[in-house]
Protein backbone atom coordinates (compact mmCIF):
# COMPACT_ATOMS: atom_id res chain seq x y z
CA UNK A 1 0.00 0.00 0.00
CA UNK A 2 2.65 2.11 0.34
CA UNK A 3 3.31 3.18 -3.20
CA UNK A 4 -0.08 4.35 -3.66
CA UNK A 5 -0.94 8.40 -4.21
CA UNK A 6 -4.11 7.78 -2.33
CA UNK A 7 -4.99 5.58 0.72
CA UNK A 8 -7.72 5.33 2.91
CA UNK A 9 -8.14 3.34 6.06
CA UNK A 10 -11.27 2.27 8.02
CA UNK A 11 -12.46 5.24 7.31
CA UNK A 12 -15.68 6.00 9.37
CA UNK A 13 -18.25 8.85 8.23
CA UNK A 14 -21.58 9.71 10.18
CA UNK A 15 -24.27 11.96 9.62
CA UNK A 16 -25.83 11.77 13.26
CA UNK A 17 -26.87 8.55 14.09
CA UNK A 18 -26.91 7.31 10.47
CA UNK A 19 -23.70 5.86 9.66
CA UNK A 20 -22.43 6.45 5.39
CA UNK A 21 -19.51 5.11 5.34
CA UNK A 22 -18.32 2.39 7.55
CA UNK A 23 -14.29 1.40 7.43
CA UNK A 24 -13.44 1.53 4.35
CA UNK A 25 -9.88 0.45 3.06
CA UNK A 26 -8.94 1.22 -0.60
CA UNK A 27 -5.58 2.53 -2.20
CA UNK A 28 -5.11 3.94 -5.63
CA UNK A 29 -1.86 3.76 -7.19
CA UNK A 30 -0.23 6.15 -10.06
CA UNK A 31 -1.71 5.07 -13.54
CA UNK A 32 -4.83 3.20 -11.91
CA UNK A 33 -8.04 3.79 -11.98
CA UNK A 34 -10.34 2.28 -8.97
CA UNK A 35 -14.16 2.13 -9.41
CA UNK A 36 -16.43 2.35 -6.53
CA UNK A 37 -19.23 0.62 -7.12
CA UNK A 38 -22.98 0.11 -5.16
CA UNK A 39 -26.73 0.93 -5.57
CA UNK A 40 -27.97 4.40 -4.56
CA UNK A 41 -26.91 4.83 -0.64
CA UNK A 42 -24.10 2.47 -0.39
CA UNK A 43 -22.64 5.54 0.95
CA UNK A 44 -19.96 5.89 -2.64
CA UNK A 45 -20.40 10.06 -2.73
CA UNK A 46 -20.02 10.16 1.12
CA UNK A 47 -16.81 8.15 0.75
CA UNK A 48 -15.50 10.76 -2.03
CA UNK A 49 -16.79 14.18 0.10
CA UNK A 50 -14.70 12.93 2.98
CA UNK A 51 -11.70 12.03 0.89
CA UNK A 52 -11.28 15.38 -0.48
CA UNK A 53 -12.58 17.12 3.03
CA UNK A 54 -15.96 18.35 2.34
CA UNK A 55 -17.70 16.02 5.05
CA UNK A 56 -15.87 15.19 8.33
CA UNK A 57 -14.65 12.00 9.14
CA UNK A 58 -15.33 10.14 12.10
CA UNK A 59 -12.47 8.04 12.41
CA UNK A 60 -9.89 6.17 10.22
CA UNK A 61 -6.73 7.79 7.89
CA UNK A 62 -7.05 9.52 4.91
CA UNK A 63 -3.28 9.55 3.16
CA UNK A 64 -2.43 11.49 0.00
CA UNK A 65 1.74 10.96 -1.35
CA UNK A 66 1.99 9.75 2.11
CA UNK A 67 0.90 12.48 4.01
CA UNK A 68 -2.47 12.60 6.22
CA UNK A 69 -5.03 15.15 5.37
CA UNK A 70 -7.91 14.04 7.51
CA UNK A 71 -8.74 17.48 8.88
CA UNK A 72 -6.98 19.28 6.63
CA UNK A 73 -9.01 22.24 4.61
CA UNK A 74 -10.35 21.53 1.51
CA UNK A 75 -8.86 24.33 -0.53
CA UNK A 76 -5.68 23.13 0.92
CA UNK A 77 -6.26 19.22 -0.04
CA UNK A 78 -6.69 20.45 -3.65
CA UNK A 79 -2.93 22.36 -3.12
CA UNK A 80 -1.61 18.93 -1.68
CA UNK A 81 -3.30 17.61 -5.86
CA UNK A 82 -6.04 16.47 -5.36
CA UNK A 83 -8.76 17.42 -7.49
CA UNK A 84 -12.49 15.96 -7.40
CA UNK A 85 -15.18 16.38 -10.41
CA UNK A 86 -18.35 16.35 -8.31
CA UNK A 87 -21.94 14.75 -8.78
CA UNK A 88 -23.92 16.80 -11.21
CA UNK A 89 -20.59 17.93 -12.90
CA UNK A 90 -20.54 21.58 -10.72
CA UNK A 91 -19.57 23.77 -13.48
CA UNK A 92 -20.50 27.05 -12.36
CA UNK A 93 -23.57 27.98 -14.72
CA UNK A 94 -23.19 31.73 -15.04
CA UNK A 95 -19.27 31.69 -16.05
CA UNK A 96 -18.69 30.98 -19.27
CA UNK A 97 -16.84 28.39 -20.26
CA UNK A 98 -13.14 29.86 -20.36
CA UNK A 99 -13.70 30.91 -16.80
CA UNK A 100 -14.57 28.06 -15.08
CA UNK A 101 -11.52 26.68 -17.07
CA UNK A 102 -9.38 29.30 -15.81
CA UNK A 103 -10.74 28.75 -12.43
CA UNK A 104 -9.26 25.14 -11.67
CA UNK A 105 -5.86 26.58 -12.42
CA UNK A 106 -6.09 29.74 -10.77
CA UNK A 107 -4.75 28.41 -7.41
CA UNK A 108 -1.43 27.17 -9.30
CA UNK A 109 -0.51 30.65 -11.04
CA UNK A 110 1.91 30.45 -14.09
CA UNK A 111 2.33 26.81 -13.24
CA UNK A 112 -1.31 25.80 -14.18
CA UNK A 113 -1.87 23.73 -17.26
CA UNK A 114 -2.45 26.02 -20.52
CA UNK A 115 -5.85 26.54 -21.77
CA UNK A 116 -4.41 25.30 -25.13
CA UNK A 117 -3.87 21.92 -23.67
CA UNK A 118 -7.50 21.58 -22.40
CA UNK A 119 -8.52 22.26 -25.39
CA UNK A 120 -6.44 19.59 -27.19
CA UNK A 121 -8.02 17.11 -25.17
CA UNK A 122 -11.83 18.38 -25.59
CA UNK A 123 -12.00 20.13 -28.98
CA UNK A 124 -15.87 20.96 -28.02
CA UNK A 125 -15.20 23.23 -25.62
CA UNK A 126 -12.80 25.87 -27.54
CA UNK A 127 -15.87 26.50 -29.59
CA UNK A 128 -17.75 27.28 -27.01
CA UNK A 129 -15.22 29.14 -24.65
CA UNK A 130 -16.95 32.55 -24.51
CA UNK A 131 -20.44 30.90 -24.02
CA UNK A 132 -21.86 30.59 -20.60
CA UNK A 133 -21.73 27.18 -19.25
CA UNK A 134 -25.32 27.46 -18.64
CA UNK A 135 -25.51 27.06 -22.63
CA UNK A 136 -23.40 23.77 -22.92
CA UNK A 137 -24.71 20.00 -22.91
CA UNK A 138 -24.33 17.49 -20.50
CA UNK A 139 -21.62 15.85 -21.84
CA UNK A 140 -20.20 19.23 -22.48
CA UNK A 141 -20.39 19.99 -19.41
CA UNK A 142 -18.57 16.53 -17.84
CA UNK A 143 -15.68 17.50 -20.61
CA UNK A 144 -15.42 21.27 -18.65
CA UNK A 145 -16.02 19.77 -15.07
CA UNK A 146 -12.85 17.34 -16.11
CA UNK A 147 -11.19 19.84 -17.83
CA UNK A 148 -11.38 22.18 -15.02
CA UNK A 149 -9.79 19.57 -12.34
CA UNK A 150 -7.06 19.05 -14.86
CA UNK A 151 -6.12 22.99 -15.21
CA UNK A 152 -4.59 22.79 -11.27
CA UNK A 153 -2.17 19.79 -12.74
CA UNK A 154 -3.33 17.28 -10.11
CA UNK A 155 -2.15 13.61 -9.59
CA UNK A 156 -5.25 12.07 -7.83
CA UNK A 157 -8.70 12.63 -9.38
CA UNK A 158 -11.97 11.67 -7.76
CA UNK A 159 -14.85 11.71 -10.21
CA UNK A 160 -18.65 11.39 -8.87
CA UNK A 161 -20.67 9.69 -11.18
CA UNK A 162 -19.44 11.26 -14.54
CA UNK A 163 -21.79 9.14 -16.58
CA UNK A 164 -25.23 10.27 -14.61
CA UNK A 165 -27.84 11.37 -17.25
CA UNK A 166 -25.42 11.21 -20.24
CA UNK A 167 -26.28 9.42 -23.71
CA UNK A 168 -24.68 5.75 -23.84
CA UNK A 169 -22.30 6.86 -26.04
CA UNK A 170 -21.29 10.22 -24.76
CA UNK A 171 -20.51 7.51 -21.37
CA UNK A 172 -18.37 5.54 -23.70
CA UNK A 173 -16.32 8.54 -24.96
CA UNK A 174 -16.11 9.73 -21.10
CA UNK A 175 -14.95 6.75 -20.41
CA UNK A 176 -12.02 6.08 -22.40
CA UNK A 177 -10.82 9.53 -21.69
CA UNK A 178 -10.42 9.15 -17.81
CA UNK A 179 -8.55 5.55 -18.80
CA UNK A 180 -6.34 7.75 -21.14
CA UNK A 181 -5.87 10.09 -18.44
CA UNK A 182 -4.86 7.42 -15.56
CA UNK A 183 -2.50 5.63 -18.30
CA UNK A 184 -0.56 8.10 -20.09
CA UNK A 185 -0.33 11.31 -17.84
CA UNK A 186 -0.01 9.40 -14.03
CA UNK A 187 -3.01 10.22 -12.83
CA UNK A 188 -4.45 7.95 -9.80
CA UNK A 189 -8.10 7.80 -10.56
CA UNK A 190 -11.15 6.81 -8.04
CA UNK A 191 -14.36 6.53 -9.71
CA UNK A 192 -17.62 6.60 -8.32
CA UNK A 193 -20.31 4.86 -10.59
CA UNK A 194 -23.78 3.61 -10.36
CA UNK A 195 -23.06 2.57 -14.23
CA UNK A 196 -21.04 -0.60 -12.81
CA UNK A 197 -20.25 -2.22 -16.50
CA UNK A 198 -19.14 1.05 -17.90
CA UNK A 199 -17.11 1.75 -14.76
CA UNK A 200 -15.64 -1.49 -14.79
CA UNK A 201 -14.61 -1.79 -18.27
CA UNK A 202 -11.59 0.55 -17.45
CA UNK A 203 -10.97 -0.02 -13.86
CA UNK A 204 -8.27 -1.47 -12.59
CA UNK A 205 -9.29 -2.65 -9.70
CA UNK A 206 -13.60 -2.47 -7.99
CA UNK A 207 -14.76 -1.85 -4.75
CA UNK A 208 -18.39 -2.61 -4.29
CA UNK A 209 -20.06 -0.56 -1.10
CA UNK A 210 -23.70 -1.66 0.80
CA UNK A 211 -24.52 0.64 3.32
CA UNK A 212 -21.36 1.84 3.35
CA UNK A 213 -19.30 -1.56 4.29
CA UNK A 214 -17.02 -3.23 1.40
CA UNK A 215 -18.79 -6.17 0.13
CA UNK A 216 -15.90 -6.89 -2.41
CA UNK A 217 -12.24 -5.23 -3.25
CA UNK A 218 -11.04 -7.02 -6.56
CA UNK A 219 -9.49 -6.86 -10.01
CA UNK A 220 -12.44 -5.17 -12.27
CA UNK A 221 -12.14 -8.36 -14.51
CA UNK A 222 -12.81 -10.59 -11.65
CA UNK A 223 -15.72 -8.36 -10.04
CA UNK A 224 -17.40 -8.31 -13.83
CA UNK A 225 -16.94 -11.71 -14.05
CA UNK A 226 -18.68 -12.65 -11.01
CA UNK A 227 -22.29 -13.28 -11.95
CA UNK A 228 -23.53 -13.53 -7.79
CA UNK A 229 -21.79 -10.34 -7.11
CA UNK A 230 -22.81 -8.58 -10.14
CA UNK A 231 -26.77 -9.69 -9.86
CA UNK A 232 -26.26 -8.60 -6.12
CA UNK A 233 -25.29 -5.35 -5.96
CA UNK A 234 -24.34 -3.91 -9.88
CA UNK A 235 -27.57 -4.78 -11.61
CA UNK A 236 -26.50 -6.45 -14.96
CA UNK B 1 -38.89 72.82 -19.64
CA UNK B 2 -36.04 74.29 -17.51
CA UNK B 3 -38.26 72.93 -14.58
CA UNK B 4 -38.03 69.16 -16.46
CA UNK B 5 -34.19 69.42 -17.40
CA UNK B 6 -33.70 70.49 -13.33
CA UNK B 7 -35.46 67.87 -12.19
CA UNK B 8 -33.87 65.32 -14.83
CA UNK B 9 -30.19 66.47 -13.58
CA UNK B 10 -31.46 66.37 -10.13
CA UNK B 11 -32.49 62.91 -10.29
CA UNK B 12 -29.14 61.50 -12.03
CA UNK B 13 -27.32 63.35 -8.94
CA UNK B 14 -29.63 61.86 -6.29
CA UNK B 15 -29.90 58.59 -8.59
CA UNK B 16 -25.68 58.13 -9.02
CA UNK B 17 -26.60 58.07 -4.55
CA UNK B 18 -29.40 55.15 -4.44
CA UNK B 19 -27.10 53.45 -7.34
CA UNK B 20 -23.95 53.66 -4.81
CA UNK B 21 -25.74 52.07 -1.77
CA UNK B 22 -27.96 49.33 -4.18
CA UNK B 23 -24.16 48.65 -5.26
CA UNK B 24 -23.48 47.95 -1.60
CA UNK B 25 -26.83 45.51 -1.24
CA UNK B 26 -26.33 44.02 -4.18
CA UNK B 27 -22.33 42.98 -3.58
CA UNK B 28 -23.00 41.72 -0.44
CA UNK B 29 -26.13 39.71 -1.76
CA UNK B 30 -24.12 38.55 -4.39
CA UNK B 31 -21.37 37.55 -1.89
CA UNK B 32 -23.21 35.86 0.89
CA UNK B 33 -26.69 35.80 -0.31
CA UNK B 34 -27.86 38.32 2.47
CA UNK B 35 -30.11 41.42 2.07
CA UNK B 36 -28.30 43.27 4.39
CA UNK B 37 -30.24 45.66 6.17
CA UNK B 38 -27.54 47.17 8.53
CA UNK B 39 -26.13 48.65 5.13
CA UNK B 40 -27.67 52.05 6.25
CA UNK B 41 -26.36 51.99 9.67
CA UNK B 42 -22.79 50.95 8.45
CA UNK B 43 -22.43 53.89 5.84
CA UNK B 44 -24.04 56.52 8.84
CA UNK B 45 -20.78 55.31 11.16
CA UNK B 46 -18.64 56.02 8.73
CA UNK B 47 -19.87 59.16 7.52
CA UNK B 48 -19.87 59.86 11.24
CA UNK B 49 -16.04 58.80 11.71
CA UNK B 50 -15.60 61.51 8.57
CA UNK B 51 -17.40 64.43 10.41
CA UNK B 52 -15.66 63.93 13.02
CA UNK B 53 -12.38 63.93 11.07
CA UNK B 54 -13.33 66.92 9.45
CA UNK B 55 -13.80 68.86 12.57
CA UNK B 56 -10.65 67.78 13.95
CA UNK B 57 -8.28 68.31 11.22
CA UNK B 58 -10.04 70.79 9.26
CA UNK B 59 -9.50 68.58 5.98
CA UNK B 60 -12.69 67.26 3.76
CA UNK B 61 -10.13 64.53 1.66
CA UNK B 62 -8.97 63.45 5.06
CA UNK B 63 -12.26 62.70 6.37
CA UNK B 64 -13.24 61.14 3.11
CA UNK B 65 -10.09 58.92 3.09
CA UNK B 66 -10.84 57.85 6.53
CA UNK B 67 -14.29 57.22 6.11
CA UNK B 68 -13.56 54.68 3.57
CA UNK B 69 -10.89 52.92 4.64
CA UNK B 70 -13.01 52.90 7.71
CA UNK B 71 -15.40 51.44 5.48
CA UNK B 72 -13.48 48.85 4.65
CA UNK B 73 -12.71 47.31 7.81
CA UNK B 74 -16.38 47.83 9.65
CA UNK B 75 -17.42 45.27 6.21
CA UNK B 76 -14.36 42.78 7.29
CA UNK B 77 -15.41 42.77 10.85
CA UNK B 78 -18.84 42.19 10.35
CA UNK B 79 -18.23 39.41 8.33
CA UNK B 80 -16.05 37.66 10.36
CA UNK B 81 -17.03 38.16 13.94
CA UNK B 82 -21.05 37.99 12.79
CA UNK B 83 -22.04 37.05 9.62
CA UNK B 84 -19.79 33.98 9.46
CA UNK B 85 -21.51 32.60 12.32
CA UNK B 86 -25.02 32.77 10.34
CA UNK B 87 -23.83 32.64 6.69
CA UNK B 88 -24.73 28.94 6.36
CA UNK B 89 -27.97 29.00 8.27
CA UNK B 90 -31.77 29.54 7.40
CA UNK B 91 -31.89 33.13 5.18
CA UNK B 92 -33.91 34.48 8.28
CA UNK B 93 -31.37 34.12 11.28
CA UNK B 94 -29.24 36.52 8.86
CA UNK B 95 -31.99 38.86 8.17
CA UNK B 96 -32.50 39.51 11.68
CA UNK B 97 -28.83 39.69 13.01
CA UNK B 98 -28.46 42.87 9.87
CA UNK B 99 -31.78 44.27 11.43
CA UNK B 100 -29.90 43.78 15.08
CA UNK B 101 -26.63 45.33 14.03
CA UNK B 102 -28.79 48.59 12.26
CA UNK B 103 -30.81 48.79 15.82
CA UNK B 104 -27.05 48.40 17.25
CA UNK B 105 -25.36 50.46 15.42
CA UNK B 106 -28.06 53.14 15.28
CA UNK B 107 -28.55 53.15 19.43
CA UNK B 108 -24.41 53.33 19.55
CA UNK B 109 -24.41 56.29 17.21
CA UNK B 110 -26.64 57.95 19.48
CA UNK B 111 -24.89 57.33 22.45
CA UNK B 112 -21.42 58.45 21.05
CA UNK B 113 -22.59 61.23 18.63
CA UNK B 114 -25.57 62.61 19.85
CA UNK B 115 -29.06 62.39 17.98
CA UNK B 116 -29.15 65.89 16.44
CA UNK B 117 -28.09 65.95 13.06
CA UNK B 118 -25.25 67.59 12.06
CA UNK B 119 -24.20 69.28 8.62
CA UNK B 120 -21.79 68.19 6.90
CA UNK B 121 -19.55 70.00 4.15
CA UNK B 122 -19.91 68.99 0.19
CA UNK B 123 -16.84 68.06 -1.62
CA UNK B 124 -16.90 70.92 -3.97
CA UNK B 125 -19.62 73.78 -4.62
CA UNK B 126 -23.34 73.23 -4.16
CA UNK B 127 -23.81 75.97 -6.60
CA UNK B 128 -25.06 75.35 -9.70
CA UNK B 129 -24.06 75.90 -12.91
CA UNK B 130 -24.59 78.56 -14.93
CA UNK B 131 -25.70 78.07 -18.33
CA UNK B 132 -26.81 81.10 -20.37
CA UNK B 133 -27.88 83.07 -17.48
CA UNK B 134 -30.36 80.78 -15.86
CA UNK B 135 -29.11 78.56 -12.85
CA UNK B 136 -29.67 74.91 -13.18
CA UNK B 137 -29.88 72.36 -10.23
CA UNK B 138 -26.81 70.85 -10.74
CA UNK B 139 -23.58 71.70 -9.10
CA UNK B 140 -20.20 70.62 -9.20
CA UNK B 141 -20.91 68.30 -6.19
CA UNK B 142 -23.58 66.79 -8.28
CA UNK B 143 -21.06 66.10 -10.74
CA UNK B 144 -18.52 64.46 -9.16
CA UNK B 145 -21.31 62.14 -7.25
CA UNK B 146 -21.76 61.09 -10.58
CA UNK B 147 -18.64 60.73 -11.94
CA UNK B 148 -17.41 59.01 -8.77
CA UNK B 149 -20.29 56.90 -8.88
CA UNK B 150 -19.73 55.87 -12.20
CA UNK B 151 -15.80 55.44 -11.29
CA UNK B 152 -16.77 52.81 -8.74
CA UNK B 153 -19.01 51.21 -10.81
CA UNK B 154 -16.58 50.69 -13.75
CA UNK B 155 -13.87 49.51 -11.25
CA UNK B 156 -15.88 46.98 -9.84
CA UNK B 157 -17.06 45.92 -13.68
CA UNK B 158 -13.05 45.71 -13.99
CA UNK B 159 -12.07 43.96 -10.85
CA UNK B 160 -15.24 41.06 -11.44
CA UNK B 161 -14.63 40.66 -14.82
CA UNK B 162 -11.37 40.98 -15.45
CA UNK B 163 -9.22 39.82 -12.95
CA UNK B 164 -8.16 36.94 -11.38
CA UNK B 165 -9.36 37.53 -7.85
CA UNK B 166 -12.91 38.61 -9.30
CA UNK B 167 -13.23 35.72 -11.24
CA UNK B 168 -12.82 34.09 -7.08
CA UNK B 169 -14.82 36.65 -5.99
CA UNK B 170 -17.64 35.39 -8.45
CA UNK B 171 -17.09 31.93 -7.76
CA UNK B 172 -17.10 31.97 -4.27
CA UNK B 173 -20.59 34.13 -4.48
CA UNK B 174 -22.08 31.34 -7.13
CA UNK B 175 -20.99 28.16 -5.87
CA UNK B 176 -18.81 27.71 -2.32
CA UNK B 177 -18.25 24.48 -2.55
CA UNK B 178 -17.42 24.33 -5.96
CA UNK B 179 -15.36 27.39 -5.54
CA UNK B 180 -13.55 25.51 -2.51
CA UNK B 181 -13.38 22.22 -4.54
CA UNK B 182 -11.32 24.87 -6.78
CA UNK B 183 -8.90 25.80 -4.28
CA UNK B 184 -10.79 29.32 -3.74
CA UNK B 185 -10.56 30.42 -0.19
CA UNK B 186 -14.13 31.19 0.00
CA UNK B 187 -14.11 32.54 3.68
CA UNK B 188 -11.62 34.72 2.34
CA UNK B 189 -13.49 36.03 -0.28
CA UNK B 190 -16.54 36.75 1.31
CA UNK B 191 -14.91 38.69 4.27
CA UNK B 192 -13.46 40.56 0.62
CA UNK B 193 -17.15 41.25 -0.60
CA UNK B 194 -18.61 42.30 2.57
CA UNK B 195 -15.41 44.94 2.69
CA UNK B 196 -15.93 46.19 -1.17
CA UNK B 197 -19.72 46.65 -0.54
CA UNK B 198 -19.10 48.70 3.18
CA UNK B 199 -16.73 50.47 1.05
CA UNK B 200 -19.09 51.43 -1.72
CA UNK B 201 -21.52 52.10 1.01
CA UNK B 202 -19.39 54.62 2.51
CA UNK B 203 -18.95 56.29 -0.04
CA UNK B 204 -22.52 56.57 -0.55
CA UNK B 205 -23.04 57.78 3.18
CA UNK B 206 -20.22 60.71 1.90
CA UNK B 207 -21.65 61.48 -1.24
CA UNK B 208 -25.65 62.06 0.08
CA UNK B 209 -24.71 63.74 3.81
CA UNK B 210 -24.45 67.05 2.67
CA UNK B 211 -28.20 67.00 1.41
CA UNK B 212 -29.64 64.44 4.46
CA UNK B 213 -27.52 65.24 7.69
CA UNK B 214 -25.41 63.50 9.24
CA UNK B 215 -27.39 61.77 12.48
CA UNK B 216 -28.01 58.23 13.41
CA UNK B 217 -31.52 57.71 11.70
CA UNK B 218 -30.68 60.32 8.62
CA UNK B 219 -29.97 57.32 6.13
CA UNK B 220 -33.10 55.31 6.87
CA UNK B 221 -34.55 56.37 3.58
CA UNK B 222 -31.53 56.30 1.78
CA UNK B 223 -31.29 52.61 2.51
CA UNK B 224 -34.81 52.35 1.30
CA UNK B 225 -33.81 54.04 -1.95
CA UNK B 226 -31.19 51.85 -2.56
CA UNK B 227 -32.84 48.84 -1.51
CA UNK B 228 -35.48 49.68 -4.10
CA UNK B 229 -33.12 50.36 -6.56
CA UNK B 230 -31.01 47.12 -6.10
CA UNK B 231 -34.60 45.34 -6.41
CA UNK B 232 -35.33 47.42 -9.73
CA UNK B 233 -32.21 46.08 -11.54
CA UNK B 234 -32.14 43.14 -10.19
CA UNK B 235 -30.34 41.98 -7.03
CA UNK B 236 -27.88 40.03 -8.53
CA UNK B 237 -26.91 42.75 -10.99
CA UNK B 238 -24.50 45.45 -10.17
CA UNK B 239 -24.81 46.71 -13.62
CA UNK B 240 -28.42 46.65 -13.34
CA UNK B 241 -28.04 48.30 -9.61
CA UNK B 242 -26.45 51.24 -10.76
CA UNK B 243 -29.12 51.59 -13.54
CA UNK B 244 -32.13 50.87 -11.06
CA UNK B 245 -30.13 53.61 -9.17
CA UNK B 246 -30.88 56.34 -11.65
CA UNK B 247 -33.83 55.32 -12.75
CA UNK B 248 -35.30 55.69 -9.80
CA UNK B 249 -33.95 58.93 -8.82
CA UNK B 250 -35.01 60.48 -11.73
CA UNK B 251 -38.74 58.66 -11.41
CA UNK B 252 -38.47 60.08 -7.64
CA UNK B 253 -36.95 63.29 -8.60
CA UNK B 254 -39.97 64.09 -11.20
CA UNK B 255 -42.68 62.86 -8.68
CA UNK B 256 -41.64 65.25 -6.11
CA UNK B 257 -40.82 67.69 -8.86
CA UNK B 258 -44.71 67.95 -10.16
CA UNK B 259 -46.81 66.03 -7.44
CA UNK B 260 -45.00 66.77 -4.11
CA UNK B 261 -41.88 65.96 -1.89
CA UNK B 262 -44.40 64.16 0.14
CA UNK B 263 -44.95 61.50 -1.98
CA UNK B 264 -41.66 60.32 -3.08
CA UNK B 265 -41.71 57.55 -0.31
CA UNK B 266 -44.60 56.35 -1.46
CA UNK B 267 -43.34 56.36 -4.68
CA UNK B 268 -40.62 54.12 -4.10
CA UNK B 269 -42.63 51.75 -2.44
CA UNK B 270 -45.08 51.42 -5.57
CA UNK B 271 -42.02 50.75 -7.56
CA UNK B 272 -40.57 48.44 -5.10
CA UNK B 273 -44.44 46.33 -5.23
CA UNK B 274 -44.35 47.00 -8.97
CA UNK B 275 -41.15 45.47 -9.56
CA UNK B 276 -41.96 42.26 -7.43
CA UNK B 277 -45.12 41.69 -8.54
CA UNK B 278 -44.49 42.26 -12.67
CA UNK B 279 -40.41 40.95 -12.63
CA UNK B 280 -39.58 39.63 -9.56
CA UNK B 281 -36.17 39.15 -10.91
CA UNK B 282 -35.35 42.87 -11.30
CA UNK B 283 -34.94 44.16 -14.76
CA UNK B 284 -31.65 42.52 -15.24
CA UNK B 285 -31.85 39.48 -14.08
CA UNK B 286 -29.62 36.70 -15.31
CA UNK B 287 -31.10 34.40 -18.21
CA UNK B 288 -32.80 30.98 -17.63
CA UNK B 289 -30.31 27.59 -17.87
CA UNK B 290 -30.56 25.08 -20.64
CA UNK B 291 -31.67 21.71 -19.04
CA UNK B 292 -29.65 18.98 -19.57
Amino acid sequence: MTDALLEVQDLCTDYGPVRAVDGVTLAVREGNVTAVLGANGAGKTSLLRTISGLEHASSGHVRLAGRDILGVAVEDIVRRGLAQVPEGRGVIAQLTTEENLRLGGLWRGGDATPLSEIYELFGALEQRRTQPASSLSGGERQMLSIGRALMGRPRVLLLDEPSLGLAPIVTAQIMTLIRTLASERGLAVLLVEQNARSALSIADRGIVLNLGRTVADEPAATLAADEGLRHAYLGF
Amino acid sequence: MTRFIDLTLNGISTGAVYAAVALALVLIWRATRIVNFAQGGMLMVTTFIASAVIGSSGSYWLGFAVALAAGLVLGAVIELVLIRRVESGPPLNAVIVALGLLILLEAGAGMIWGNTPRSFPPAFSIRGYDVGGTRLLFSPNDTFTVLVVLGVAAGLAVLFRGTALGLRMRAAALAPEVARMLGVRVGRMFTLGWACAAFVGSLAGLLVAPSVFVGPNQFDPILIFGFTAAVLGGLDSPGGAVIGGIVLGLALSYVSGYEGASLVTLAALVVLIAVLMIRPGGLFSSGRERRV
